[in-house]
């Protein structure tokens, strides 16, 4: 789809500059062509690992280091009286053994799966639903509908459950009002309280914050496919149905595919959103999700060598779910 | 025809009508922050804000929390956005510019490591800021919020600089300047809108930040914006909350963000979606 991908590697002197094998740290036979580059070339071997040296120091100081002291706590005794002094005694995989025969982690992992799953699904159809009724509008409507996308996905989370939280409200919120004005009498009913509703209520929230950017996403991939497409498509008098399946929904399967990834992995971790429904008066124990889970476990109950387990679960879901994003956005980057 | 028009019609009631469901939450926001407590305490709400006052965020002003949160929170920002900007900026500039021995693996490093969930590390992080005594501290939070938006800062600034020719470089060395000034002069200058989108970028991102400061300012007075706001929601569970001022808090908190948004969003999403939309 990119033009990109599709340059010729030595189509340009800068390409001939960088068309060096990608291993080679010397300057190869290949970059002597151009005069202008002799003298600051001399120099290149050192520089560029000089610039990257500020990134690394600040990811391995602030998530690598993390990272290796929650791998080595996680094979740890690491509680309450280790907090207050007493080190921390390595225990191997009785950390693993612990979560992964304790019933509530594969609650919570189901959960939080089918939470995730059930959220990131309902966006990506609804977002792509929107993207193709953007497509059939006029423009002052369609521009109306993205303006209102984008005020929705600009809210601040917090600011957003703020609100949320006040429509919700079980005493005076707007969605009660309205439940029974259309005739269901909600009136004072807490629906934060039960999970099964908190779920619903949660699920609206974070479906409600993430269809802009799916919609707006694959509006913009619609707008790619060729007006004479369409027209081709509307003249075999394909009928709607037909017309998205056959001819639209292949066009835009790359975004499609990776909009719908990152809904996932961006799903998997809700944290802020089940937290403030928590704070704001569903039941903790009963609504915990991954992040959440990990919260109480080491904030909480001052847990370390669980959270940590945990945590290194929720890692290794989150890189293995991820590895198909990077690799479709490297490939790009390879061009 | 003209069943084609009125079926267009439809489709367009359609998305009005969606539109307004989408923006109501934020319209709600507004509209009860320009509200009195006692209009929004009567069973039946207020649908329009006539009769509303500033009252609200008076009182948001007023409450003594509001102040030092949002000192806490301009300093992080402010500090994450300028750290990440010279940080990213180097970064970026080498995967562009040059081709170094473990380049790619960077790249794949920075795109996994952008994809890690703040939850997965959080602990980790806290355990690390308070043994080395910079819990509650906003040195602290912008060090783990830097190390945060580098990654994808680095993917985005990467783009705007690739997308500068180097003859232009060239050109300029050919004209007799050095390396240095060539960049300086003629590079740096084009690369303005691509800062102004990064440093949006990571403003938004430590603006809005939640889960690492919820874990790692537990003080009071170390509370930035967010975990003030959450305060508000914890308190309404147990008892009447005043929503108009919080509504009028959140108000303050998503002005700024929304109007940055703005300027940004299209370099954001074409970013997270790469080859995949043509932008």
């Amino acid at each position: 789809m990119s033009p990109r991908t599709q340059a010729p590697p030595t189509s340009s002197p800068r390409e001939v500059r960088t068309a060096a094998p990608e291993e080679a740290d010397t300057p190869g036979p290949a970059s002597g062509s151009g005069t202008a580059w002799r003298g600051p070339r001399r120099r290149r071997v050192g520089l560029p690992l000089l610039l990257v040296l500020p990134t690394i120091a600040v990811l391995v100081g602030a998530l690598g280091y993390p990272v290796a002291w929650q791998v080595a706590t996680s094979f740890q005794e690491f509680g309450l009286k280790q907090q207050f002094g007493l080190p921390p005694e390595f225990v191997g995989l009785a950390n693993y053994t612990a979560i992964f025969t304790d019933p509530t982690l594969w609650t919570i992992l189901g959960r939080s799966l089918l939470f995730c799953l059930v959220c990131a699904f309902a966006t990506v159809l609804i977002g792509g639903l929107l993207a193709l009724l953007m497509k059939r509008v006029g423009t002052v409507v369609r521009l109306v509908l993205q303006v209102s996308m984008l005020l929705a996905w600009a809210m601040p989370l917090v600011a957003a459950m703020t609100v949320w939280v006040w429509l919700v409200d079980w005493r005076r919120g707007a969605l009660n009002w309205l439940l029974t004005r259309v005739g269901v009498d909600a009136s004072g009913h807490n629906w934060l309280a039960e999970p099964a509703t908190f779920f619903a209520i949660a699920a609206i929230i974070v479906v409600w914050m993430s269809v802009p950017f799916v919609a707006l996403s694959l509006y913009a991939g619609l707008t790619q496919i060729p007006e004479e497409v369409l027209e081709a498509a509307a003249m075999d008098d394909a009928a709607g149905i037909q017309r998205v399946r056959l001819i639209i929904l292949p066009l835009v399967a790359p975004v499609l595919s990776i909009v719908l990834l990152l809904q996932i992995i961006w799903d998997l971790r809700v944290f802020t959103q089940i937290k403030l429904l928590q704070d704001a008066g569903g039941v903790a124990n009963e609504t915990h999700l991954l992040g959440t889970y990990i919260y109480q476990l080491g904030v909480g109950s001052g847990d370390f060598g669980a959270a940590s387990a945990v945590s290194i679960v929720m890692l290794l879901i989150t890189v293995a779910v991820s590895w198909y994003y990077v690799r479709s956005l490297m490939k790009e980057e390879a061009a | 025809m003209r069943s084609a028009r009125v079926a267009t019609s439809l489709f367009s009631l359609l998305a009005i009508a969606i539109a307004l469901v989408w923006a109501f939450p934020v319209y709600w926001m507004l509209n009860s922050s320009l509200l009195p407590n006692v209009v929004l305490q009567s069973a039946t709400p207020t649908f329009l804000p006539w009769g509303g006052s500033l009252d609200n965020f008076a009182a948001v002003f007023a409450d003594g929390g509001f102040l030092p949160a949002l000192a806490v929170s301009l300093t992080v920002t402010l500090a994450t956005v300028a750290a990440t900007l010279v940080i990213a900026f180097l970064g970026a500039l080498a995967v562009s510019r040059f081709r170094f021995r473990g380049r790619r693996s960077f790249i794949l490093a920075l795109l996994l490591i952008q994809m890690l969930p703040a939850e997965g590390l959080f602990i980790a992080q806290y355990k690390m800021m308070s043994s080395v005594g910079l819990l509650n501290n906003v040195v602290g939070l912008t060090i783990l919020y830097t190390a945060a938006v580098v990654p994808f800062t680095v993917w985005m600034l990467r783009g705007f600089v690739a997308g500068i020719p180097v003859e232009l470089e060239e050109a300029g060395m050919v004209d007799g300047l050095s390396r240095t000034q060539a960049f300086l002069r003629i590079t740096f200058p084009l690369l303005a809108p691509g800062l102004v989108a990064s440093g949006v970028y990571a403003f938004l991102q430590a603006w809005n930040e939640f889960t690492i400061a919820l874990v790692v300012m537990t003080e009071d007075q170390a509370k930035t914006l967010p975990l003030w706001l959450r305060g508000f929601v914890q308190a309404s569970a147990s008892r009447e909350t005043d929503w108009g001022m919080v509504m009028a808090a959140s108000t303050l908190v998503a002005l700024p963000v929304i109007v940055f948004f703005l300027i940004v969003q299209g370099r954001m999403s074409s970013g997270l979606v790469g080859g995949a939309v043509k932008g």
